[in-house]
């Protein structure tokens, strides 16, 4: 009974002395957070996404008391969440500019010329392995295998005859995808901006002709129509100036590949 | 006495290996497997605690066998590697942030991984003096990293290997580290000195 008695006793003992050394350690290594952290991580929309481009939502939290982030950069949270990290940070809100990710490459199957029938895993990285540029002839298109649409956790991709595409209502441009995809295709772009060039080619006009029925050529009909002087043709691939275009459309009709394409957007109240 | 740590060394990450040949601490070695960067932080953390709670717990049970408590001493040891755990996250978040993001929710993990009870429990089976204890800890964690950063790096591999799609995920993971526990069979039964 004593026995017993005395292994309680020695266990309560180790147990208190452990108990008060770790109360002990808590106070001398307490790190001193700020509150507002908290709070600031309170009002994010917790996706976790990356999109703002910080770890998280704890380390973008951080980085915003620590005023080194703007507070609007919350893509999934939008106006409403700007404005209550602002509320927190007493700051000003700015509406954040919405983002969507686009994929330039208009070279679905039939319209993309193949380079080998390709028989393997269902991921792009793995398709690369053969011929360093996957089983369509175009070295810059998209491979199609879907390495974006798992990367993606909003549900925002998906693969269209052959080419990813973006569901430009779900995406929070957390760009997750852009790191996933081998070839590095994937652009931000703003989410007002309507009209893209559906093509990422440098190759000069007579390969993209070989390989892609749907390829910027680089033959600069866009650059002299467009009245606003939007865009240019830069390393043979039409490029819209996003702050110059007015989003008449007009490039989307006189270009004779027709891959200057118009967006469906919903223009947010 | 440096025949013995070198003995124990070597038995300790070949031949004896915690994971390959003891089969301890099975669940971070596939749990925490599938980056080698995260393995190789749950191997540098392992190896840290075992080492810590091996000395530690010599002095406990020292302690307890005297007092002739020697059947409490699994009961006290759990108690140690907790608030070692414990003690070494608040240490590492006060002194080295980077590290202590590094590993992330591993380290408190790390009180759940048997490797670290089996480690202090072999200690006194084995009759291993203080320095041998601590010997036998750090080589023992070292064992663990060696152990799961080699599977980590076959599990990369095996990312691109044909194999049938029944063994998809956890199947082909579990062959591959029995086909590599068999590997360590090499070492078995070798006699230092």
């Amino acid at each position: 009974m004593l026995n017993v008695l005395y292994a309680i006793l020695v266990l309560g003992i180790m147990g208190a002395i452990f108990g008060a050394l770790l109360a002990f350690a808590a106070k001398i290594f307490y790190v001193e957070q700020d509150p507002r952290i908290d709070e600031v991580r309170a009002a994010l929309a917790g996706a976790n996404c990356g999109g703002c481009g910080y770890a998280g939502c704890d380390a973008y939290a951080a980085a915003v008391v620590a005023g080194e982030a703007p507070p609007d950069k919350c893509g999934p949270g939008g106006k409403k969440t700007a404005e209550a990290v602002a509320a927190v940070m007493g700051l000003d809100a700015v509406a954040p500019v919405k983002y969507v990710a686009y994929v330039p490459c208009s070279g679905s199957c039939g319209t993309a010329k193949d380079f080998f029938e390709y028989e393997g895993p269902a991921d792009c990285i793995a398709a690369m392995r053969f011929g360093n540029k996957g089983p369509k002839a175009c070295q810059f298109s998209c491979i199609g295998l879907g390495n974006c649409v798992r990367a993606c956790q909003f549900g925002a991709m998906s693969i269209v005859n052959g080419v990813a595409e973006v569901d430009r209502e779900k995406c929070v441009a957390c760009m997750a995808c852009a790191s996933a995809c081998p070839k590095g295709i994937i652009q931000k772009v703003p989410y007002e901006q309507w009209v893209l060039v559906g093509c990422r080619s440098n190759d000069k006009g007579a390969q993209t002709r070989k390989v892609c029925d749907a390829g910027c050529i680089g033959c600069m009909k866009c650059q002299r129509e467009c009245p606003h002087e939007a865009i240019k043709v830069v390393n043979n691939l039409a490029v819209i100036d996003y702050d110059k275009c007015t989003g008449c459309g007009h490039c989307a009709e006189t270009c004779p590949r027709h891959i200057i394409h118009p967006q469906k957007i919903y223009v947010q109240e | 006495m440096l025949e013995s740590v070198l003995t124990i060394s070597l038995g300790a990450i070949l031949i004896n290996n915690f994971i390959f040949s003891q089969f301890l601490g099975c669940c971070p070695f596939l749990g925490c497997s599938t980056k080698i960067d995260t393995a190789v932080g749950m191997g540098i953390a392992v190896t840290f605690v075992m080492g810590l709670s091996s000395a530690i717990c010599y002095l406990v049970n020292e302690l307890l066998v005297s007092l002739d408590l020697g059947y409490m001493s699994t009961l006290a040891f759990i108690l140690v590697i907790a608030v070692l755990v414990q003690f070494v996250e608040m240490f590492l978040k006060k002194s080295i942030p980077s590290l202590y993001t590094a590993l992330g929710i591993y380290l408190p993990l790390i009180t759940t991984n048997c490797a670290v009870l089996g480690v202090v429990l072999l200690n006194v089976q084995n009759n291993y003096n203080f320095i041998e204890s601590v010997v036998y800890g750090i080589t023992g964690g070292l064992g663990f990293m060696l152990a799961i950063v080699l599977f980590a790096s076959v599990r990369d591999r095996l990312q691109f290997a044909e194999y049938p799609e029944s063994f998809e995920g956890f199947p082909i993971a579990l062959v591959t580290a029995g086909l590599l526990a068999l590997a360590f069979m090499g070492f078995s039964g070798m006699q230092i000195g």
